[in-house]
């Protein structure tokens, strides 16, 4: 009985998983490989057929260029914007009530949803939205700009403010950790500004910013709604194209597809541990 | 190495919004002093070192180190270097990369960093782990490797802040003869913040006591501990006792004292008026301790206190404490602060005093030392 304690205790979370993560996810593996027709949705099979598909496709290669394209980019823009903030809230506030109030701060958007936020910019950004109007009424510009609303920028400026609270949760986490008596030790050693940044603050901020990655990557990648709500259906990624083939009724493709994306992620995330050891962090 | 300098502090002040943290003080450290900075927590000792380092602006007076006025350059460049409470040891860096870092932030290249740190951290008898992370360390061992990381800039000061404080009583004890062997070998000046008035008197050439942000009193261990100026240094040095009487006569060398309880005493020193409220100290290893009783009885034999120890004052035991080479007695006497009588070992268990019993103390007229007001 007491040998059992720790598995029982560890039972219910690994029912969870199995439930929520591990049975579904076989699923997906296991429909990859099934045939399918346009009356017969799921025809049991065994074929590689949809992987052949997804792999000589020049379609497949150009999603994926433009997925990791808007991944490399977001990832950059929310790292320097949660890097600084980070810093800015835990270095430069002194007060603890300021630092909270501040940190809570970042958190409003979260108080409505992801979909209604993404909205939100159409007014804001559209062919008489708010931006090209003022800017016309200024006579900054004659005609109005067309890149604001539905083009790659749209889609990376939903994408970093969605997810730059993202990085900044657990840069700032891994900051609030650093004694500041290190940063005056380092310039007590003669250190710059900017060497304290490099030798100390950014190493020991190294976790928080694998995590922060972690997240952004995962959630960049799977990503559909924002490229077709910002997008305007006329940009690619990889989670769109999924969502084209399931509304086509093609599961085993998007099967195919999600495992595909699967993988790639997954390698995504094992470089960027293999670069930082985050237990240090858990 | 640096030539050492001295180090002068000039009506320096420290403000935090209304509150003043160090009030105007004056200091002259010379060259190749041990200084300890002694004071409670709130003091203005931390502040005032924090100052000399660059950690802390400072709201008004200067700092001059050798011929240079430094209050104003960044910390790095004023030949100082400092020791932290806690150490701060980069977590990510091994020993030697810690050492190092300094010569690193200069651009020096890895190996001729490494040869240098591997050099000081020999100094401080660390160079078998020289590749461990801060974490892999005991307190002793990270303490050593501070030491030689503040040292490998050539300093002419270094500041110590608390750096004794966390580690265990009986390492404490053996860092003081390290701190102070390095202090010697290097010649150049420690400036070393503590609240333990052991540590001070142990280590120190010139202690510097503070209370409020003000220098109570500068001088040599010996000095303060013989001859404190104030009450406050009388108490906190430890092992005085300080009486508080009136001045009710006076003569060619002693004053004539009376205090609220009507007890008179005779103790060096002239030059207070009649009437005035003089406090003195007198040390606890110089009081006689007597029973009460046994007294009575050696009145009865004859033998009454000689003239010399006629300052007695009367009070009941209330602890009794073994301290192996001697016993502390501690007494309350009505109108007095818990009085101090520190007996060798062999003269309290040869006529022992128990809690709760009457004992009477004594000291010689010179043995009392008058305390500034």
């Amino acid at each position: 009985m007491r040998a059992l304690a720790p598995y029982l205790q560890a039972l219910p979370l690994a029912l969870v998983f199995a439930t929520f993560f591990l049975v579904p996810v076989s699923l997906v593996v296991v429909v990859s490989f099934f045939d399918y027709q346009t009356y017969q949705v799921l025809i049991p099979d065994f074929v590689f057929f949809n992987y052949v598909d997804v792999f000589t496709s020049n379609v497949t290669y150009r999603t994926y260029l433009n997925t990791l394209k808007f991944c490399l980019l977001t990832w950059a823009i929310t790292l320097i914007l949660g890097f600084t903030i980070a810093y800015f809230l835990a270095f430069e506030i002194r007060s603890v009530p300021l630092q909270i109030f501040c940190f809570l701060l970042c958190t409003i958007p979260f108080w409505t949803s992801n979909v209604i936020r993404m909205i939100a910019w159409i007014p804001f950004l559209g062919r008489n939205g708010l931006v090209n109007e003022t800017l016309l009424a200024w006579g900054v510009i004659d005609a109005p700009i067309d890149w604001l609303l539905y083009s790659d920028f749209t889609v990376v400026l939903g994408y970093v403010h969605l997810y730059t609270l993202f990085m900044i949760v657990p840069i700032f986490n891994s900051m609030l950790r650093i004694d500041p008596a290190l940063l005056e030790a380092a310039r007590d050693q003669g250190a710059s500004a900017f060497q304290v940044l490099t030798n100390v603050v950014i190493p020991l901020a190294k976790p928080g910013i694998a995590i922060g990655s972690i997240f952004v990557v995962a959630i960049v990648m799977g990503d559909f709604v924002t490229v077709n709500v910002l997008g305007g259906g006329q940009i690619a990624s990889v989670g769109k194209t999924i969502a084209t083939e399931l509304s086509y009724l093609q599961f085993p493709p998007a099967a195919a597809n999600a495992v595909v994306l699967l993988g790639v992620t997954i390698l995504m995330i094992l470089a960027l541990i293999r670069i930082v050891d985050i237990r240090k962090e858990l | 190495m640096t030539l050492a300098a001295d180090l002068e502090l000039i009506k320096l002040t420290k403000r935090y919004g209304p509150t003043l943290a160090v009030h105007a003080i004056d200091l002259k450290v010379k060259a190749g002093t041990y200084c300890c900075l002694l004071g409670p927590s709130g003091c203005g000792k931390t502040s005032t070192l924090r100052m000399i380092a660059g950690h802390e602006a400072v709201s008004a007076g200067d700092i001059v180190l050798g011929d240079k006025q430094i209050d104003g350059l960044p910390p790095a460049r004023r030949k100082t270097a400092m020791m932290f409470q806690s150490y701060a040891l980069f977590p990510h860096l091994s020993c030697i990369d810690n050492v190092a870092f300094s010569l690193k932030m200069q651009g020096l290249s890895r190996s001729r960093r490494h040869e240098r740190a591997a050099a000081l951290l020999a100094l401080v008898h660390m160079e078998d782990l020289a590749d461990r992370l801060p974490h892999q360390l005991s307190g002793g061992q990270q303490q050593r490797v501070a030491l030689a990381r503040a040292l490998i800039t050539e300093p002419s000061i270094l500041l110590l802040d608390e750096p004794l404080s966390a580690l265990d009583p009986f390492l404490r004890v053996r860092m003081r003869d390290e701190l102070k062997r390095l202090q010697m070998e290097l010649g150049i000046t420690f400036i070393h913040v503590t609240h333990s008035q052991e540590e001070a008197l142990a280590l120190a050439d010139l202690i510097v006591v503070m209370r409020d942000g003000v220098i109570d009193q500068a001088g040599a261990p010996r000095d303060v501990y013989n001859r404190p100026t104030t009450p406050f240094v009388a108490r906190f040095i430890g092992g005085h006792n300080v009486l508080t009487a009136r001045v009710v006569g006076t003569d060619a060398r002693n004053l004539e004292l009376e205090d609220d309880n009507g007890r008179r005493f005779r103790v060096l020193g002239t030059d207070r008026p009649l009437g005035s409220l003089v406090s003195f100290a007198v040390r606890a290893d110089h009081l006689e301790l007597d029973h009460v009783r046994t007294l009575q009885v050696a009145v009865g034999d004859g033998a009454t206190p000689t003239d010399e120890r006629m300052n007695t004052v009367e009070g009941t035991v209330t602890s009794v404490q073994y301290q192996g080479s001697h016993v502390e007695v501690r007494l309350v006497a009505e109108g007095t602060e818990t009085l101090l009588v520190s007996l060798p070992e062999g003269r309290f268990f040869a006529a022992p005093f128990a809690v709760g019993t009457t004992a009477r103390l004594s000291f010689a007229t010179d043995e009392a030392h008058i305390l500034a007001a």
